[in-house]
């Protein structure tokens, strides 16, 4: 600055020391400062992407690829094209010779079966078709009509069925694991159609887990609300001595509370044991509290209550007593200056606390699957039984995509009502 | 609260009672269940609820056998020392990288804070279950699945949103100018950052690490798919015991794993209050 | 203060060389079961094998439960890190189909019967898969809790029974099994069981018959699970692997016992995962594991029947419990009077469709 020599130029610029204008060497300074910034952000950002981001992408895509059929059946399904799926004429001699190239290629490394399990996915019976065909397909030498050979080796071949589905699902990307998943499926047209009604699981599976995990959050708040009412309102000393009956549970593992219950709810539990000796019960009717809906919401309610108290618990802290105390000294009664004062004023934590114990509360397995039973799964469940237990990978992700599509949708609400930057731990 | 107003009437009276009633029980059911396994733990029988001579307070009622299960069986065994390698290694990854990006975001003028902010603690937002999956196909593709590198990385992806959040906590509001006037006094930038940034950061480093330590620690789902039977932790044996042979040897694990809780539950409070002292501010 | 360096570096080169010795060993990883399952394939097959060939180590995988799904996500990465992997046989077949795993020629690979009759005759027509090796013969029956009844159940249409066998069921989550019971309590001929079934009238006549006990039924869907509900007397009857209920009758002198009319028999074994990073090393394995005299020792540890005939007379007494083990296998003439084999090409196909149909039914 000290080179403000030309005092008479009206065109004054700053200059640093070294004479570098002031504001280009602030600019300069500003932008090592945010590379640094980005810096020690990169490597983070990069970790979460790649191990994390980038695995649930490509586990959700598996939802919409189908590449298999073009794959398996690479001379057919071209041949395919011009066959008119709604007609009731079956496809022609060369595309049956086709299919039966296309069989007998895929048959050398024994991954045309492959097909096979993911049409059966569709329909059943397609899986033992190609098993059943591929030997006899292959003994096939130069028949004089392919379609004949073909048809006689399974009927199932001269089904317009089989080739309407192979038709429909010649794409590289397919709809119908979604349509699976919301317990759909298609007509001959290849429109979406549901399912009989006593068909229907998943979205029914939805909707409970959304139910149940309404009915856990609306407990919470019910449980969570007079105690951290309480733990407000009692002298400090007090209150962080009380706290840490609600922060134990919290800290403490997942699977040893759920431990706790099965031992509590059981037959033979603590429970029972309890009211029978008492004499409620009966001992040959001892009641079944666990492995159903109770005890999913029971468990769930337990684990999650410290999810509630804790925003409920830090908005009231900011609630000063004097609102009560005004509201009860111009002749309100106590219960009308809580509804009318006190009420209003710890809606923000109730908000918070309900958002974030749903959100929890929905994508929840490990505690439904122990204690659940058949009636208190979660779709969290079914979601591993496909990844790991039917293989039916594409109908898992289409689950995955929907539940995550739906806890996102939450997040947005939740950082529009609390914002994502007031999450706070313990 | 601590004393009713003067103007109470008989009705306010045994409501404020009443309340207090109802407050306590939901404290019990709180704590109830945590407390009732850990006598059920000493069961001298392989049941899980109260036999008579435990009741009767007969000391045959009572034994050590399951805890002498635990500490001599090798599935167990194994299973508490893969606990605490993946946990640890996770955690030191988790807070490496987590404390790095929170001092990197918490820097003024950060482009696109929010958006980056939501792709950070991600982890923490998808359900357990789509993430597991995803790892579970992504590692079984790179060779990851079943091995212990596998399941600290995983970990340690779940574990970051916890330190990203911890750290960040104790630099809101952090004055700027104190850096400036260390730095206008002549202090190099790396004197600047030992001496003002580590003691205001550190309370939420260790407190995000132990964050980080317990999410792997207790951590069940993810392990179950990116993980097999070398990688077994605690939790996993857990499970696989809970929906197996159930023992009561899980009811003295999950008693060791309550003392254990407690004493984190101590560690973080004694930080909290540290961390509050330090920053000036005071509970009231 | 020199001694303890010397000690402490005479330590380390010992262990080095120790671990040197490990490193050298071929290890070959067998994924299957766990528990006792594991344990008893340990005692009577591996233990034996690592005692004659001292260069191998076999490493045990609990993860066979996960087993097809972990096999198909290692394949689709071109990364099989498994040796040899115990699966029911409907998962064989569907890892064959899929060319997940390795098919092999029977008579070249396993051992001969002791009178010579070469492996595939021995195991006849439990070879389901080209792919297959069997083991192990297993059956779901029915297990019971002996004070519930005066008169003790003994036949399929009891199970259905509520008037006169009064108390909660538990029954496999999975239509397997459970439609053909419900069908043949039915009054439907066990041998055309499958025909109907094929029919939708005749799967709504299995959700008919299974409806008449719904209320009553707790589903299970891990092995632990019925044994574990029959013992604490949430349930009456139910159906469970024979296996389980012998360890709870047989070790754990629980009050139950087993009603095998209608078992439900089904076949486990090995399969060899394609790209196995030991081909020959775990085929040598295979013909010493599948032997006559090693599929027979098993069940000296489990109560599960020997895939070859030529095992059956060699079954011989439990190892702990001294207790003799032919009554208690599924094979037994008197407990295989009436079964059902699984038709696992039926199942294949209309697994995944019955199977939604019927968890919707549970669920409803």
């Amino acid at each position: 600055m000290r080179k403000i020599n030309n005092i008479n130029n009206n065109q004054e610029i700053l200059t640093t020391a070294d004479g570098v204008p002031l504001k280009a060497s602030l600019n300069r300074a500003l932008r090592r400062e945010r590379n640094i910034s980005l810096l020690l952000v990169t490597p983070l950002f990069v970790f979460v992407l790649i191990a994390f981001l980038f695995p649930i992408a490509d586990m959700l895509f598996l939802s919409v690829d189908n590449k298999i059929v073009v794959e398996k059946l690479p001379r057919t399904v071209p041949l395919l094209a011009d066959w008119d799926e709604t007609g009731t004429v079956l496809p022609d001699e060369q595309i049956y010779k086709a299919l039966v190239q296309d069989i007998n290629a895929g048959t050398v490394d024994k991954t045309i079966l492959r097909l096979g399990r993911r049409l059966n996915f569709e329909q059943g019976g397609m899986s033992s078709l190609f098993r059943r065909s591929v030997r006899k397909l292959k003994r096939l030498k130069e028949p004089e009509s392919y379609k004949a050979a073909t048809i006689r080796i399974h009927r199932k071949w001269g089904d317009l069925a089989t080739w309407r589905l192979i038709k429909r699902l010649s794409g590289k990307f397919t709809p119908t694991y979604f349509y699976s998943a919301v317990d759909g499926g298609v007509d001959k047209a290849g429109h979406f159609v549901r399912n009989p009604e006593n068909q229907r699981i998943y979205l029914k599976l939805f909707v409970r887990t959304i139910l149940l995990s309404l009915l856990i959050t609306l407990f919470t708040i019910i449980l969570g609300y007079p105690i951290s009412y309480l733990l407000a309102t009692l002298p400090t000393k007090l209150s962080n001595l009380l706290m840490i009956l609600v922060l134990l549970p919290f800290w403490t593992s997942l699977l040893v509370r759920t431990t706790s219950w099965i031992t509590l709810l059981q037959r033979e539990g603590v429970i029972n044991d309890l009211l029978v000796w008492i004499g409620v019960v009966d001992n040959a009717h001892r009641l079944t509290m666990i492995h159903n809906q109770i005890g999913t919401i029971v468990a769930m309610t337990h684990i999650l209550l410290p999810f509630m108290v804790l925003p409920l618990f830090s908005v009231m802290k900011t609630i000063p007593p004097n609102y009560m105390r005004a509201a009860r000294s111009m002749g309100a009664t106590q219960f009308r200056a809580f509804l009318r004062i006190y009420l209003p004023n710890t809606v923000p934590g109730i908000g918070a606390g309900c958002i974030l114990v749903f959100i929890l509360s929905i994508g929840y397995y490990i505690t439904p699957s122990l204690v659940g039973g058949t009636s208190g799964t979660f779709i969290s469940n079914l979601i591993a039984y496909h990844v790991q237990g039917s293989l039916n990978w594409g109908l898992g992700a289409a689950l995955g995509t929907m539940l995550l599509m739906f806890v996102l949708a939450l997040y947005v609400l939740y950082d529009k009502v609390v914002g994502l930057d007031n999450i706070k731990l313990g | 609260m601590a004393k009713l107003p003067p103007y109470t009437t008989p009705a306010g009276y045994t409501w404020h009672y009443a309340y207090l009633v109802i407050c306590g029980l939901i404290f019990m059911f709180l704590i109830f269940p945590l407390m009732v396994i850990m006598p059920l733990s000493f069961n001298a029988s392989p049941y899980f609820t109260f036999t008579p001579e435990m009741l009767s307070l007969d000391p045959t009622g009572y034994s050590l056998r399951w805890y002498q299960d635990f500490f001599t069986n090798p599935n167990w065994q194994g299973a508490v020392k893969n606990s605490f390698i993946i946990a640890i290694f996770s955690t030191l990854i988790s807070t490496f990288l987590g404390t790095l990006a929170a001092l990197g975001l918490s820097r003024p003028n950060f482009p696109f804070r929010t958006t980056i902010m939501g792709i950070l603690i991600s982890p923490m937002i998808v359900p357990l279950i789509i993430s597991a999956a995803g790892m579970y196909f992504f590692y079984s593709r790179i060779n990851l699945q079943g091995t212990f590198t596998g399941v600290i990385l995983a970990h340690a992806i779940l574990a970051t949103p916890f330190v990203l959040i911890a750290v960040t906590a104790t630099l809101v509001g952090f004055d700027r100018n104190l850096t400036r006037s260390a730095a206008s006094l002549g202090a190099a930038p790396m004197r600047v950052f030992f001496r003002i940034i580590v003691p205001l950061i550190t309370p939420g480093v260790i407190s995000g690490a132990l964050f980080a330590f317990v999410t792997s620690f207790d951590e069940v789902v993810v392990i179950l798919f990116v993980g097999s039977y070398r990688q077994r932790t605690i939790p996993w044996q857990m499970f696989s015991g809970i929906r197996e042979q159930i023992s009561p040897t899980i009811l003295a694990v999950a008693s060791i794993l309550t003392v254990i809780s407690i004493c984190f539950l101590t560690c973080i409070e004694l930080l909290r209050r540290r961390n509050e002292k330090h920053r000036g501010i005071r509970t009231t | 203060m020199y001694k303890i360096i010397k000690q402490t570096l005479l330590a380390m080169i010992v262990v080095s060389f120790t671990a040197g010795i490990a490193l050298a060993k071929t290890k070959l990883v067998i994924v299957s079961w766990g528990g006792a399952y594991t344990t008893s394939q340990q005692k009577a097959y591996h233990d034996p094998y690592m005692k004659l060939n001292p260069n191998i180590q076999i490493i045990n995988d609990d993860s066979a439960a996960a087993g097809p799904a972990k096999l198909r996500a290692m394949s689709k990465a071109g990364n099989v890190t498994w040796d040899l992997l115990d699966a029911v046989a409907s998962d064989s077949i569907a890892l064959c189909d899929e060319g997940l795993v390795e098919e092999v020629d029977h008579d070249a690979i396993l051992a001969p019967a002791p009178d010579g009759t070469p492996a595939s005759a021995d195991f006849g027509d439990l070879i389901v898969s080209p792919c297959f090796v069997p083991t192990i013969v297993y059956a779901t029956t029915f297990g019971y809790r002996k004070d519930a009844f005066a008169t003790p159940p003994t036949t399929i249409a009891d199970v259905f029974d509520l008037k006169k066998f009064p108390g909660g069921r538990t029954l496999e989550k999975k239509p397997i099994g459970n439609f053909e019971w419900a069908l043949i309590a039915d009054g439907v001929d066990p041998d055309k069981v499958y025909e109907v079934l094929a029919t939708p009238e005749g799967v709504d006549r299995a959700f008919k018959k299974l409806d008449t006990i719904k209320d009553s039924v707790i589903w299970w869907s891990t092995g632990s699970e019925p044994v574990k509900n029959l013992v604490a007397g949430q349930v009456v009857i139910g159906s469970a692997y024979n296996g389980r209920l012998f360890n709870a009758i047989a070790a754990e002198k629980q009050p139950l016992a087993m009603m095998w009319d209608w078992q439900y028999f089904d076949l486990d074994g090995w399969v060899i995962p394609k790209g196995s990073p030991h081909l020959k090393e775990i085929k040598k394995y295979l013909r010493f594991a599948a032997d006559t005299q090693r599929l027979a020792d098993q069940a000296k540890y489990i109560s599960y029947g020997p895939a070859r005939k030529s095992s059956a007379p060699l079954v011989g007494k439990h190892a702990e419990l001294g207790v003799d083990m032919k009554p208690h296998m599924p094979t037994n003439p008197i407990n295989a009077k009436h079964r059902l084999v699984k038709n696992y090409e039926f199942w294949a196909d209309h697994e995944v469709e019955y199977t939604e149909k019927f968890l919707a039914w549970v669920v409803k």
